[in-house]
């Protein structure tokens, strides 16, 4: 299916029109302990990613915490 | 700008300095919450002095931002933001600067604001550590969230944070606080 990640095109390699944020999160190795994950502009809790649904057509963002500042 | 309140949580490397650039161009009001004092290490890239050590940050933050604005509304708070206390300090403000230190505060004011209040932009500084790479520093924009730094440098022991890469990310944050406070006000598309 086709999704945007981070702004850009992106085919997830999937029998189904639909995955997890889990699932997305491992299979694109966003590794970092922390992060900060929307999917069409909502925020998605931690605590929610293993229920999260992405679909064909979304607009997904995840982005790396770091520790800096 | 001087109608404007920016809430600024963290008055360190980027906070201090986020402070400073947007006092100079004159925005109305800082909210700025932070528990720390300023120590030795804090001066390759925070905006204090050598007679400030052992001082509480915020109080001569304000102290230092008066000097440049004696007309700026300044709010302060001494102390350690979480996630009870976060949402009440900054209960009114335009634009959020996160200005953590640690990676699990910057998720946890994310998850807190874009989601309690998804309705006021939140700018981030996320990849500063190092030197060089200038051209690596970017804006990220993903709705009312927005992403400044290079999100790979990450602060360690071989890697420090130093005023340069530090001011860059700080400079960017404030300049993205202008671009959202101004560009809609002017009819200009808005630009990060």
């Amino acid at each position: 299916m086709n999704i945007i990640l981070n702004n850009n095109p992106e085919v997830i390699e999937n029998s189904k029109e639909t995955i997890t944020v889990s699932e997305l999160l491992l299979m694109k190795a966003f590794t970092y302990k922390m992060l900060i994950v929307k999917v069409n502009d909502e925020l998605i809790l931690k605590e929610n990613y293993s229920i999260t649904n992405v679909n064909a057509g979304d607009n997904v963002m995840v982005i790396h915490l770091m520790t800096g500042g | 700008m001087q109608k404007h309140t920016v809430g600024i949580a963290g008055a360190g490397g980027l906070g201090s300095n986020v402070a400073m650039a947007l006092t100079r161009v004159g925005i109305g009001k800082l909210i700025i919450a932070d528990f720390d004092v300023v120590s030795e290490s804090n001066l390759n890239r925070q905006f204090y002095f050598t007679d400030q050590l052992n001082s509480k940050k915020v109080e001569v933050l304000k102290e230092n931002l008066l000097r440049i604005n004696p007309n700026l509304d300044i709010e302060i708070h001494d102390l350690m933001l979480n996630s009870k206390n976060l949402l009440s300090t900054f209960s009114e403000v335009d634009v959020m600067v996160e200005a953590f230190d640690k990676a699990e505060f910057k998720e946890m004011i994310a998850e807190i604001f874009q989601t309690s209040k998804p309705t006021v932009p939140l700018v981030i500084g996320n990849g500063m550590a190092g030197w060089g790479k200038s051209n690596e520093m970017r804006v990220q924009n993903f709705g009312n969230l927005y992403i400044c730094g290079d999100n790979v440098a990450e602060v360690g022991l071989e890697m420090p944070p130093m005023a340069p890469r530090v001011l860059i990310c700080a400079a960017m944050q404030a300049n993205t606080v202008m671009s959202i406070l101004l560009d809609n006000q002017f009819g200009n598309e808005h630009n990060t």
